[in-house]
This record gives C-alpha cells, structure tokens and sequence, in this order.
C-alpha cells in the first residue's frame, strides 16, 4: 500500500472561526498547513493546537491580505509547503451596516476587505493552481450575497460579487485539473457574529460549516450551501417579489 | 462593557436559578487582557464558566460578569512519550479523550461526563469511578496558568507553598481566572472496560461488595433502588471494572438522540426505573461480565444531548453527600429510608465508597467514606424540605455536600462541612465572585 502524501493546505485569514475548525480538521489528517493572517501571536497558537491534533507540519505568515502581492507571497507560502493541494480563502469583515451607510469610507473598507482583496487572491491561487495542474480553491462566501437586504447588503454586495467571480474561475477550470468552489454558509456562531442573537434552527456551528467546508475542497461545487438547507431557502428567498420582500424586516 | 452581552437564558444544568449576567465569549486569551478588567469592575464581580455542567450556582454569577471560556479550547502541547498535555482552560475532556486513546492514554479520573472543560474540572476538582484508587483530578494536575485582578498571570505548579494552587483546586473559580492547565495522562492499553455487573438486595451486601470490589477493580460504582423499602431497603446492581488489555484504541464516534425541549416532569423517571428494573430482574441475582467501550460504560447520559431538559421546565436539583466511613452504614441507611418515606426524588441514586487518597485541594468535596447522589424534581417548597432533612443526616454523620451538584445547601452546613474554608479565603480574588458565593457569605 503506497503512503498518501500529506495534503499540503494554505489557509488564508487563519484566525476565524470557520477556518480555525477547517484547520482542524486538516490537522486530523496529519495535514502540512500553512496560516496566513495579520496576527503572529495568534496565528502562532492555532498553530500549535493544530501540531497536537495531527498536523504534521504548521507554518504560518503575517500578511495583510490589503496590501501585500497576493501572486508573490502565495507563490512563496507554496514553495514553504512544498506545493500546495488546497487553498482555503476564509478572511472577511462583516463590517457595521449602519455605519457604512453613514460614512461612504466605511462601506468602501467592507467592500474592500471582502471583494477587491479577496477576488485578487482568489485570481492568484487561480494562477497557481492552474500553472500546478492540480489543486482546489474554496473561497468562504455567504448567503448575505444571494439577495441585497437592508440589514446587511453592503456585506453581501461584496460576497456576490465573491460569488461570480468563484463561478468564473470554476468554469475557467472545466478543461484542466483544478477546482474552484465557493461555499455559502448562514448564520455561524463564531467571533464574527458576535453581539447578534444566537441560537434557533438557522443557526450553524463553526464545526458543521467546516466539514462543507473540507468536503468542497473534494468534490461538487461551483456553489455549496453551508448547512445545505440554505440552498432551498435562498431560492425561496431570491423568488419573493420585491413588492412583499420589500414589506419584510431582516 | 463592550464585546458583553446581557443574557436572562444561562442556565445551569439542573435549569435553575435563572440569572441576568453580561456574557463575554472570548476566542483567544489575549482578549482576556480587555475583557477581564470590564468583568473584575462589574458591581457583581466576575466569573470564568465553562460548559455549565455543574447543576447548581456555582457556575453562575447573577448580577455580574461571566467569561465564557469555551472558545479558548486550544492545545498547546502533548508528550506522548510521558502522557502529560498542557492546553487552554477551555479544552474539553471529550477533546482529550480524542487525543489521548489513539496514544495509548486516558484521562487519570474523570467524572460522569466528559462534556467539561478543564479550568471546570479544575474548579470543581472533579471526581469518578476510581476514587478509591485515584483520588480527584487535582493529584494529576501538575500545575495551571491563573489570571488575577492584581493584573498578572501567575504560573503555579504542584510545588507551590503559597497555598494558591490548593486553594484552585476545587476553589469554584474564585482564586482567579484558569486560562491554561498542565494535565498528566494516564497509560491504558485499551479503549475497552471489562465490566462486571453484579444485583444484590440490601444495603449491607452493598457495603460488602464495595470493600470486596474496591480491592480488585479499578472503577466501582452501585445504582440503588430509592423506592426499595424494609428489608430490600438498598437493592441495587453494582459495576466494576478495569480497562481491558486487548489493545483495541478507538475513540467512540458518539452522537445520538437529543432532547429539544422541556419534557413533561414524569418523564425520567419511568424511563430510569423500567430501564433499572429490567436489568436487574434479567442479572437474576447472578454477576454478569462483559466487555464495553469506555463510552456507555464512563459517559451513559453523554449519549442522550440535554437529558437535563427531561426533567421539565422547573428543573431539579441533584444531592451529593460523603459520610465517613464509621457512620456510613446507618447515616446511608436513614438518607434512603427518608427518601422513600417522602416519595420524591428519582428512582435511582448512586453509591459509592471513596478511598482515603487526599486531595491537594481545600474545598474538595470527596472524603473517606459513602457518597451518594441522586436528583430530585424541583418540586419547591416539600423538595426543599427533603434536602434539609437530608442535610441533617448528613452533618449529624460528620459528612458533607458537593458544591458542583448544589443549588441550596445552606451556608451553615457548607462551612461546617469545609474546615479549611478559612484559609481558602485568603487566597479569594476580590474581583472574582458567583451566585454561589455571595450566597455562603451572606
């Protein structure tokens, strides 16, 4: 029996919640993960966690996906791990709604942090993967992006377009080997949705979206729900007329 | 206070009392450096929860400030070599559990679930099925990290002279905050238990089992009858074990059912008697042995998510005594006898005999002697009255009660009960404090 190589996983925005219990996960396998984040200490303690857990082995890498060259610093995180088998692009800011609405600087931050930053990696792990031959892209959406409502639709303006441009690549991908996703998880209960009230069926563990999460990373796509019931509701959701949606208060 | 949120819905685990607290859920210890001055401030004080499994209010802090530690749920390290695992207070028992066995370990004790952090089984110096072997969690704790309101970060290990490490251990949170905990695993061959189930009919067989048991097995507990009376007074089944030497390692997969909501009250109890009443007919006065997975033998209500919810609404509150071993026998025999007088209370108790192995701790609750634990509906005023019947019997025999099961022993008893309480106040944080608390001091 021939040993598996160890998949080599490049977690980008290491610090949140959903990509801290994908990382996990990896770890399970006796994965190689790279963690990119603007926090070393904190990126420097998940690391150890994830070495307890199984990963064989953990480096990690300050960045501030803003301003550093997504195309320069992925291609040295990969030459660290010796390649790269999946990427997972996990960072974001949810943002204050209100507050970017009032300052047009604000919304420009959120639309920035969550699109302009992350469709340039997304298109360089795109390049490099296309240039290995081989390899997934998961790229952490929302369901915010399905359809714009007040709460929330500067957030998901910025996740829709993430969305397309996922689309794009995975159909960009049809012909050679790798694989683009982008999964769309409800409401999680992790540090970003901190201060929301929680609890009720509509709500996701940090746990449950990450085994989509690691399953994307697989197999299916281009689109994945997380939990997968948010499929039917979004259709639902996207379907209602905007004379009654526009009568509804979430 | 920012990043708090007021909660009215925290519970503890016998689902009263009810309490108002601003609730902080942290991911990462740096955010203590923030959160924990806001909470020490609080006119209320504060206190570090974990997964709420202590029925009573120990674990909570009405009026005040809570951290929920359970995002802090990191490894930091884990010899495999000498089984010793350092890792964040907010580190579950399960998540050990899932480390531990492929290497060849298992926890050294463990209580009755494995859904507990450990800064909780710190906290409440937690106890199992091993006593008389083992001792408490706090022999195998060689040291943790604790976070005050004089602002710094003590590291303590077992040597320490200034009393705070004994003070910790079994100290309800109140000697600080537990941000990291260094844990000496203990080397099994197998994941599997050889168990021995054995029926006997009156409390004296019990005693004799239990003498007879402690000295071959590892792990020795006994349900009891509560509805037995007369001369089958104490009927029961006792369970013996020791880990198996098959060398299977499997960590179990768990899942199953979960109670979503409140049930009817009545609900437990014909679930625990007929399922008590099968067995026991079945074993036809003769020991049974078999082999278990250490799951359904160490955590049987860990399968069944939220059995709390089973008792309703009103809750319940869970009664855990320790007499010494001079009074037991009849000091047993009066608690089950006034228990089946007043009708209340679930039909099943739990018996056990603890050894003399002392804990580092100075609030830890177990002794040389008997305890015994069961649940009893909250019924209100005529549930009360059980309890301080029972308390009596109790502090007559020179025994005591289990903070982490309490939600009213009267802070009489409890200083009674606890003669090293004074020199646990000395070692008290100021800006640390709990329902619980405030009410032993009142």
């Amino acid at each position: 029996m021939t040993t598996q190589k160890p998949l080599r996983v490049l977690i980008l925005g290491a610090g949140s919640g959903i990509a801290q219990a994908t990382a996990r996960l990896y770890a399970a396998e006796g994965a190689r993960l790279g963690l990119a984040g603007r926090q070393p200490e904190r990126l420097a303690v998940i690391a150890s966690d994830l070495r307890v857990r199984g990963a064989v082995e953990v480096e990690t890498f300050e960045i501030d996906f803003m301003t550093a060259d997504a195309a320069t610093m992925l291609s040295e995180m990969a030459a660290k791990l010796g390649g790269v088998d999946h990427i997972i692009l996990a960072y974001g800011v949810l943002g204050d709604q209100g507050g970017a609405e009032r300052s047009i600087a604000e919304a420009q931050t959120i639309l920035d942090v969550n699109f302009r930053s992350a469709a340039a990696w997304a298109l360089a792990a795109a390049n490099l993967l296309e240039l290995q031959g081989h390899g997934s892209l998961v790229v952490l959406g929302s369901v915010a992006g399905d359809r714009g409502r007040r709460s929330n639709y500067i957030y998901g303006a910025a996740k829709a377009g993430l969305a397309v441009l996922v689309e794009g690549i995975s159909h960009r991908f049809r012909d050679s080997g790798p694989r683009a996703v982008i999964v769309k998880p409800g409401p999680t209960d992790t540090a970003m949705t901190a201060g929301m009230t929680k609890g009720g069926p509509l709500w996701a563990t940090p746990e449950a979206v990450a085994a989509i999460v690691r399953r994307a990373a697989d197999q299916g796509g281009p689109v994945v729900y997380a939990p997968a019931r948010w499929r039917l509701i979004m259709t639902i959701i996207r379907a209602i007329p905007s004379r009654i949606f526009n009568k509804m208060n979430f | 206070m920012s990043s708090y949120l007021q909660r009215s819905d925290i519970l503890p685990w016998g689902r009263t009392p009810q309490s108002q607290m601003q609730v902080a859920h942290p991911s990462f210890l740096d955010e203590l450096a923030v959160l924990a001055p806001q909470g020490w401030q609080s006119p209320g004080r504060l206190l570090a929860g974990g997964l709420r499994r202590s029925y009573g209010d120990s674990c909570i802090n009405d009026g005040g400030a809570l951290i929920e530690m359970t995002g802090v749920d990191r490894f930091i390290s884990f010899d495999h070599s000498t089984g010793i695992i350092e890792a964040e207070a907010g580190v579950r028992l399960a998540d050990i559990l899932k480390l531990a066995i492929p290497a060849g370990y298992f926890l050294p004790v463990t209580p009755g679930t494995k859904f507990v952090t450990l800064g909780g089984a710190v906290a409440n110096d937690v106890h199992g099925k091993n006593h008389h072997r083992a001792g408490t969690i706090g022999r195998r704790i060689r040291g943790f990290t604790l976070l005050r309101s004089d602002g710094s970060e003590h590291v303590i290990n077992r040597e320490d002279t200034t009393g705070l490490f004994a003070a910790t251990i079994g100290g309800l949170g109140l000697t600080g905050i537990i941000t990291r905990v260094t844990l000496e695993l203990m080397r099994v061959e197998s994941s599997n238990m050889t168990v021995q189930t054995v029926p006997f009919d009156n409390l004296p067989e019990f005693f004799s089992l239990a003498a007879e048991s402690d000295a071959t097995h590892d792990y020795t507990v006994a349900w009891i009858d509560c509805l037995a009376k007369g001369d089958r007074l104490g009927r029961g089944i006792f369970t013996r074990a020791n880990h198996s030497t098959d060398g299977e390692r499997l960590v179990s997969s768990g899942g199953g059912p979960t109670v979503p909501v409140d049930a009817p009250g009545f609900l437990l109890n014909r679930f625990s008697i007929s399922a008590f009443n099968q067995l026991y007919f079945s074993l036809a006065g003769r020991p049974r042995q078999a082999t278990s997975s250490y799951d359904p033998f160490f955590y049987p209500l860990d399968s069944i998510a939220n059995w709390n919810r089973l008792y309703g609404s009103r809750g319940f509150y869970q009664y855990q005594s320790v007499v010494p071993p001079n009074s037991a026998a009849d000091a047993t025999r009066e608690m089950l006898q006034t228990i089946a007088a007043a009708g209340q209370g679930s039909f099943l108790a739990v018996l056990k005999t603890f050894g003399e192995t002392a804990s580092p701790g100075m609030l830890s609750f177990p002794m040389a002697g008997t305890t015994l634990a069961l649940d009893f509906a909250n019924r209100g005023s005529s549930t009360l009255s059980l309890l301080d019947k029972l308390d009596a019997i109790v502090g007559e025999a020179g025994g005591r009660l289990y903070p982490a099961k309490d939600g009213r022993l009267p802070a009489t008893m409890f200083r009674a009960g606890y003669p090293r309480l004074d020199q646990f106040r000395t070692h008290i944080d100021p800006g640390m404090s709990s329902t619980f608390w405030r009410r032993m001091t009142r």
